[in-house]
């Protein structure tokens, strides 16, 4: 069913894991995807081209996000390919450091903050010009932001932050026409993740979760698609959990 | 699943209207539940128009043996059931709490809680037995605020959201996912028994950061969403379908 037919889309960190789910839901309902990455060029090209193979568009875009002027290069960028109009945001590129609180460097707790709050936060501002009424802003939370799985603090307050800039950027742009929510996983099946790679994390998850099985990007890919979508139009300001029932 | 079975409670007026035949749009089959026999029988009409199949069982939801029957008689007409949404509902006697009776809070909590209760008992019993289901319950942006002069209608919603993930928790090994949808102020008649006045209703909408008041279709795309493949990993979740209301 072509739900985004017609629509321009951008996935930040789209060359794997949730991003590249993300992708791939958008471009199979319609949406023309540019699928930005940092450094997985071959892997964004093979997104580009599964993409391309099912009959869709889409373009690979590479950008530094854990740079100050980084979201500032990418919206430059996405604006020369998609022009005056972007659709969709899913501001999904994002990096995670479990460290004690001891661990924890102000190197790490800085680079976690400008990569996972700092360029979703940009992107929103340079991409104003272009999202308009109808546009759909899907920024990416985590279980970690409500409830302690694992030693996440300093990428559990990033996840805090994004809930509460969803709620901002909701209540100010909605009047724009410009719908802007979260999505938050719990632990999901990808290379980011180090709780699904032992026994005794996949074990730990399986005991947190009611349903007892391990989230697999398309799992998350999904629930973008959807709030992308108009079947969303009147959705703003939420973050829906999709974490198998975790930590009711 | 491609015709799902699925029950709605307080399916003939308002948002469990849209809901049905937002369902029989996507080639479900139904059972519409509710307390008018003329205004059920036009509903089941509507719907077969639209190609479904669908039944109209009358029923009163503070009734278990009402509630009991209406499951079982579900299952014996189409095999099983898929989907339930308990959406019966009333404002009860909006006031100030130095209004409320004994009787206001039991008429209140009778139909809301005691039965979304019954009806998930029974819907459990026949999901469970198939090891499959999907149950929705509508809970309300009151379901987690407050709400002046409406103390009694929020109890009541909070309950329901409370209910929804103690249920999802218990209930998740059986392979049967449990949830609710939160709608803000959507325009039926009981936003215009709840708000009383047009300034009343003035004064909602502009708290709404979308500006205006959702469609009851708007909130049923939230209900088909939840209930869908595409949501498979969210349990326990209440997805807020407010216009960003309660993001403000």
């Amino acid at each position: 069913m072509e739900k985004l037919s017609g629509k321009t889309a951008l996935v930040t960190g789209a060359s794997r894991g949730i991003g590249r789910a993300s992708a791939l839901a958008l471009a199979k309902a319609g949406a023309q995807v540019l699928v930005h990455y940092g450094s997985g060029a071959k892997e964004a090209e093979a997104v580009v081209a599964e993409i391309s193979k099912a009959g869709g568009r889409a373009d690979a875009v590479a950008a530094d996000l854990s740079a100050p002027d980084g979201a500032h290069k990418l919206a430059r960028q996405a604006r020369a390919v998609v022009g005056e109009r972007l659709d969709i945001l899913v501001a999904n590129a994002g990096i995670s450091k479990a460290a004690t609180i001891e661990e924890m460097t102000a190197e790490d707790f800085d680079k976690l903050f400008a990569v996972n709050v700092r360029a979703p936060f940009f992107l929103v501002q340079q991409l104003l010009p272009i999202l308009g009424s109808g546009s759909s802003v899907v920024l990416l939370s985590s279980l970690a932001a409500h409830a302690v799985v694992g030693t996440l603090s300093a990428y559990a307050a990033t996840k805090g932050a994004i809930d509460a800039l969803v709620k901002h950027f909701a209540s100010v742009l909605g009047e724009r026409g410009i719908r802007v929510n979260a999505v938050a996983p719990g632990v999901v099946a990808t290379d980011m993740s180090s709780f699904t790679k032992t026994d005794a994390g996949r074990n730990f998850t399986l005991s947190m979760q009611a349903l007892k099985r391990l989230a697999q990007p398309d799992d998350i890919g999904g629930v973008v698609a959807f709030l992308a979508s108009d079947d969303a139009r009147w959705i703003t300001g939420d973050t829906i959990r999709v974490d198998g029932g975790s930590k009711l | 699943m491609s015709n799902p079975v699925v029950l709605i409670t307080g399916a003939l007026t308002g948002i469990g209207r849209a809901t049905a035949i937002a369902f029989a749009k996507e080639g479900a089959r139904l059972v519409v539940a509710g307390r008018h026999d003329d205004a059920g029988q036009q509903l089941t009409t509507e719907l077969r128009a639209l190609g479904a199949e669908a039944e109209f069982i009358r029923a009163d939801v503070r009734h278990e043996d009402e509630v009991r029957d209406l499951v079982d008689r579900t299952v014996a007409r189409f095999g099983r059931l898929d989907v339930a949404v308990n959406n019966a509902a009333t404002e009860g006697q909006v006031g100030p709490i130095t209004d409320q009776t004994a009787q206001s809070f039991a008429a209140t909590f009778e139909t809301n809680v005691l039965g979304v209760v019954l009806s998930m008992k029974h819907e459990v019993r026949a999901m469970q037995a198939q090891g499959s289901g999907s149950i929705i319950n509508i809970s309300s942006t009151y379901g987690h605020e407050g709400a002046a002069g409406a103390s009694i209608y929020v109890g009541a919603k909070h309950a329901v959201e409370g209910i929804t993930k103690s249920v999802a928790l218990e209930i998740a090994k059986s392979g049967i996912r449990v949830n609710a949808v939160a709608p803000g102020p959507t325009d039926t008649g009981m936003l215009t028994r709840f708000t009383g006045t047009a300034e009343n209703r003035a004064a909602l909408a502009r708290q709404v950061p979308l500006g205006r008041f959702g469609l009851s279709e708007e909130v049923a795309d939230g209900i088909v969403f939840i209930a869908s493949d595409e949501a498979r990993f969210i349990t326990g979740h209440v997805l807020n379908v407010d216009g960003g209301h309660s993001a403000n």
